[in-house]
This record gives C-alpha cells, sequence and structure tokens, in this order.
C-alpha cells in the first residue's frame, strides 16, 4: 500500500512540474509587461526598472523559473498588486471559508445523491426513480448562480429564515452549500443510479437473492460495496467541480473565500494573486484525485498492490 | 455531463431480418423514436435554433437600444410579454436575441473542442507510444485545472469577451473527447475487421478515418449533446461573473448579474433569464440522455 501511495506520488512530479510551468509562463503570455503591471499605471520608467529588478523579470527565464519554484516552495508567492500585501497571506485569510464551504457541500451533496440514486435503481421505473431522476436532471441544467438567486430571494428575503451574505455562522453555511451541491448531489444520483443497476444485474446479486438474503440486505451489504468503487471515483472528480464552482457561488453570497478574490483578482489584473490561486486550485485537485485513488484500492481489492 | 462510461459501438454489421435491411442509422432511429422525452427535447432544440436564427426579425423591440423610459422594472404585460429591465429594455427580446448567443457559444465550443479532441484521440489510440504518451499528459495537466477555474485563467489571459470565453470552453473540452475517443480507438484497433483492412493494404490514414473513426462516433455525438449544456452553463457564468459578455449585450448569465440589484423589486428581470438557461441545458441534457440510450449497445434492457 505505501509502496503504491509513493509510487502515485512520483507519477505526480511531472504533471505538477507541466502546471508549475504553465502557471509561471502565465504572466509572460499575457499582453504587456509584467513589471510596468507590478508597478501599477502612473509609474514613471526608471520606477518600472526597479521593479523589474527586483522581481527579477530581467534576468534570463530558465532562472526566472527556478526562482519562481523556489518561492512557491517557501511559500512565498510575491506580493498582491492590490493591496501590497503578501499573497501567502490574502490566501490565508480566505482559505477556510471556501475549505468549509466546499466540504460542507461534498457532505450533504453525497448523502443525497447516493441515496436518490440506490433508491432510484432499487425501483427501477417506477415512481421513486421518476421523480429521482426528474430532480437529478434538473439539478445539472439549473446553473449555479441562478439557483444561488432563487434560494436567497425565497428563504432569506420573503421568508426571512437564513441570512443573506457573509460566514459568521452556521446558518450562513446552508444556502451556500446547497447551491454548491446541488449539482454534485444531481450527477451522484445518475451516477450511483447507473452503477448500481449494472450491479443489481449480476450473477452474485441473484445468488444472494437465491440464497435467500432478504433484500435489504442484498443492496446493503453485496450492492452497495461493489457500486461503490466507481462511485468514489466520480466523487473525486466532482470535487474539482465544487472548486470551480465555489468561485461562482462565493460571488452570489458574496462569501469571504478564495472563489471571489480570484474573481477580484482578474478583475484587477492581480497577477500574482492570480497566478497562486490558479496553482492552489490545481494542487488540490491533484491531491483530492490520489487520496480518491488510494481510496479505491481500499475498496477494491483486486487492483491494489499494483 | 458525460458520466457514465460509453462503449465503443461497432457500426456497419448489416442483419438481414424481415424484408427491410438494417443500417446503423435505421437502427438508432428505431430506438430513438421509443424514448419520447428526448424526442420532445430533440424537437425543443430544433425550434430554439430556429428561433435564435430568426430572432434579429422577429424580435418586437430592439434588444440594446430601445427603452422605455415610462415603465422601468414594469412587471410582464401585453406589451412586454416577459416585462421591463432597470434600464427600460424590452426583456423579452433580449432574451430571444440572447438565445443566439448562449446557443452559438455551446455549439461553437464544444465543436471546436471535439474536433481537435477527437483527433488528438485518435492519434493518441492509435499510434500509443510517444505520441499517446505527450497527448495525454497535456490531457491530464489540463484536467488538473477545474474546468472554469481554466476558462477563468484564459480570461485572465486573453481579456474579456465572448469570444475569450469560447475560446476558453473549447480548451476545457479537448481532454474529454480526447481521452473518450483514445479508449475507444485502443479497444477497436485490435479487433478482427480493423486487422483485415490493413491486411488488405489499407493505409493508416485510411484505417483511423475509415474504419476506426465510425466506431467512435456514436460516443462523440453524446458527448457532444451533453457537453452543450455544460458549455451554456459554463459560458453564462463567466459573464455572470463579469468575465464575458459585457453591457449592454444581452447574454443570459450577464442579465441575471444584473438582475441582482433590482431582485426585491423586480424578480421577473432574474427569473426570465435563469428560466432560459435552465430550459435550454435541460433540453439538451435530456437529448444526450436519449442519444445515449439510443446509441449505447450494452443498453438494451426494455
Amino acid at each position: 500500500m505505501t509502496q503504491y501511495i509513493a509510487k502515485r506520488l512520483l507519477g505526480l512530479l511531472p504533471t505538477l512540474l507541466l502546471v508549475g510551468l504553465l502557471v509561471f509562463l502565465f504572466v509572460h503570455i499575457l499582453p504587456g509587461d509584467p513589471a510596468r503591471l507590478a508597478a501599477g499605471p502612473d509609474a514613471n520608467p526608471a520606477t518600472v526598472e526597479l521593479v523589474r529588478k527586483d522581481l527579477g523579470l530581467d534576468r534570463p527565464l530558465p532562472q526566472q523559473f527556478v526562482r519562481f519554484v523556489n518561492g512557491v516552495l517557501h511559500w512565498d508567492f510575491g506580493r498582491s498588486i492590490r493591496t501590497k500585501r503578501p499573497v501567502s497571506s490574502e490566501i490565508g485569510d480566505r482559505f477556510m471559508p471556501t475549505f468549509w464551504l466546499t466540504m460542507w457541500s461534498m457532505v450533504w451533496s453525497v448523502l443525497i445523491g447516493m441515496t436518490i440514486g440506490i433508491l432510484s435503481a432499487v425501483w427501477r421505473n417506477r415512481w421513486p426513480d421518476r421523480l429521482g431522476m426528474t430532480l437529478a436532471v434538473s439539478g445539472i441544467s439549473f446553473p449555479a448562480f441562478a439557483l444561488g438567486m432563487v434560494l436567497m430571494q425565497f428563504f432569506s428575503v420573503q421568508l426571512n429564515w437564513l441570512p443573506t451574505v457573509g460566514d459568521d455562522t452556521w446558518r450562513h453555511y446552508i444556502l451556500p452549500s446547497i447551491t454548491l451541491g446541488a449539482a454534485v448531489a444531481a450527477i451522484m444520483a445518475r451516477f450511483t443510479r447507473s452503477s448500481f443497476v449494472d450491479i443489481l444485474g449480476e450473477d452474485f446479486i441473484r445468488t444472494a437473492r437465491a440464497k435467500g438474503l432478504d433484500e435489504r440486505r442484498v443492496v446493503v451489504k453485496h450492492g452497495l460495496r461493489n457500486a461503490l468503487i466507481p462511485v468514489v471515483t466520480m466523487m473525486g472528480l466532482q470535487f474539482g467541480f465544487l472548486l470551480g464552482g465555489s468561485i461562482v457561488v462565493e460571488k452570489v453570497f458574496n462569501w469571504p473565500g478564495l472563489g471571489r478574490l480570484l474573481v477580484d483578482a482578474v478583475d484587477m489584473r492581480d497577477y500574482p494573486v492570480i497566478q497562486a490561486l490558479v496553482l492552489l486550485f490545481s494542487l488540490e485537485f491533484i491531491l483530492i484525485n490520489l487520496i480518491v485513488d488510494v481510496l479505491y484500492g481500499l475498496i477494491n481489492p483486486t487492483i491494489r498492490y499494483r | 455531463m458525460g458520466d457514465e462510461p460509453l462503449a465503443a459501438l461497432p457500426t456497419a454489421q448489416p442483419l438481414i431480418t424481415d424484408e427491410r435491411v438494417r443500417t446503423p442509422w435505421s437502427e438508432f432511429w428505431r430506438k430513438f423514436k421509443r424514448q419520447r422525452v428526448a424526442m420532445v427535447a430533440g424537437a425543443f432544440v430544433i425550434v430554439l435554433v430556429v428561433l435564435a436564427i430568426v430572432a434579429p426579425w422577429i424580435v418586437p423591440f430592439d434588444a440594446e437600444t430601445f427603452f422605455d423610459y415610462d415603465q422601468l422594472n414594469a412587471r410582464p404585460s401585453a406589451r412586454h410579454w416577459f416585462g421591463v429591465d432597470a434600464l427600460g429594455r424590452d426583456i423579452y427580446s433580449r432574451i430571444l436575441m440572447g438565445a443566439r448567443i448562449s446557443l452559438a457559444a455551446g455549439f461553437l465550443s464544444v465543436t471546436v473542442g471535439a474536433i481537435i479532441g477527437t483527433l488528438l484521440g485518435l492519434i493518441a489510440g492509435y499510434r500509443e507510444g510517444w505520441w499517446d504518451r505527450v497527448i495525454m499528459r497535456v490531457c491530464d495537466v489540463l484536467f488538473a485545472f477545474p474546468g472554469i477555474l481554466l476558462a477563468i485563467g484564459i480570461v485572465a489571459i486573453l481579456g474579456g469577451g465572448m469570444a475569450n470565453v469560447i475560446v476558453a470552453v473549447a480548451v476545457f473540452s479537448i481532454p474529454t473527447f480526447a481521452r473518450l475517443v483514445r479508449g475507444n480507438t485502443l479497444a477497436l484497433k485490435h479487433l478482427t475487421f480493423i486487422e483485415a483492412a490493413r491486411s488488405l493494404g489499407a493505409t493508416d490514414r485510411t484505417i483511423v478515418f475509415r474504419h476506426i473513426f465510425p466506431g467512435t462516433i456514436a460516443a462523440v455525438i453524446v458527448y457532444f449533446s451533453l457537453r452543450i449544456g455544460t458549455s451554456i452553463i459554463t459560458a453564462a457564468s463567466l459573464s455572470f461573473l463579469g468575465m464575458g459578455a459585457q453591457p449592454p449585450t444581452p447574454e443570459w448569465g450577464a442579465m441575471l448579474d444584473a438582475a441582482r440589484s433590482d431582485m426585491l423589486t423586480a424578480p421577473h428581470e432574474a427569473i426570465f433569464p435563469a428560466l432560459a438557461i435552465f430550459v435550454t441545458v435541460l433540453a439538451f441534457n435530456l437529448l444526450g440522455d436519449g442519444l445515449r440510450d439510443a446509441l449505447d449497445p450494452k443498453i438494451e434492457r426494455r
């Protein structure tokens, strides 16, 4: 197992390096002079030159890349053009709200999605299935920002049950996490259903039924574990979706998280922040996929020691 | 959202039952006809495309330059079917014109992504070796960015605007198609009919385009339809974030963003664009589901 994880970690290195290279080049393929951008619009040529030297932009590209990688390894992403604070502390302030929002969305959407998926598979082509799948296809068709606006209008403005914006109490988490998780719940439901339908048609399920197990045991003990394998993979892929979706949802609910930081940074052309955030988001995504692969090995013994 | 994996479909196996010859096309139509929901969705998509094409000639008011200052934020009425927005523009006209933008964005970006992705997938799957490694590594890197993040990154480089949004969405469609087609190509290339073609002296190009490509096309069509829904949502999301279509362009996502400040007094300004996106994407998703059920040979359950 340890060997497997180590092998997977090593295999990630080329991808990480390529992602790093892309993010590094990002500043250089932008139209305009990065030193000029960092110095600000009113800087005179002398200041621009000073900034260029200060940021090391006058050195050859490979040297700059080494410097960049070194900085990243020491958690140094430079300073935000907008606030002049170190990018690492900008991100540090915003990390937790986004992290918890994503986690809560994941937890509830997986639970609800899998429940709907299993119920739909068990009662295939009957009304629970039709209802569940109608909900699911609607869920993937309704854009998150529109759902957020509707939920906020209804529960916060009209009924006044929940707060509108901010992240102060747990009540603030309810609407944003529902908004963010809805599409994922829908995808999980559809995927769980199709995975479960396949499993329920297998011979070992017939055997389990034939030996007289009651239906609940057949579904939970024999079906669930096998159906879980593709579902776990799907879960990992959906994390990326949540990370991306949080950008939109955070704008709707004015959430003080990384997504809003990114949107503001793109608006203000705050390149060091964009660079760091893109790197962070993709790193998170890669790590989650690794964790999923390991989990996959735990659930499915046949691929464990490869 | 292409979630269920799709198997490669070997085409061209004419079986003579009854008197009628069953071609892959008639087989598809026979199965697709039974999917009532998908048929309705398909018809709706066609209507939508026609509406989008003729929109400039049928809108009652100009979507960008007509201002009815007496009826700011007015509710729906006989004169303004979907009401009036905060600047006095007719929402019905703007939704119709917005259909052009959203459908064009969806179709163009997925078409570009599908063509490039399919070609890359065919090359990677057929050549294997270095080609495969390089192409799949690039796909891994593209996959390492969550979709919308990649799009935001590209928009940050190229600048805002709908054209750049289309490029951005196309780029993140590429790896999906490349992986799908590569997998199917790998499965197909060792089959006997490919071997037969090769032994007859067919060139690589003939084998790839005449024999392997038709076998992957069913899967590509299904992903194409499902992908359009995702792309329309992504493009609208970028406009909602202020990175896509700029005012006064009647893009649905941008309209929703503009409606946020007036949610309390004029909720209809948000409801109609939201419904427009929902119904359009829903139609594409239902159509895609129906196509999958009709084209996937594994699904012959009913």
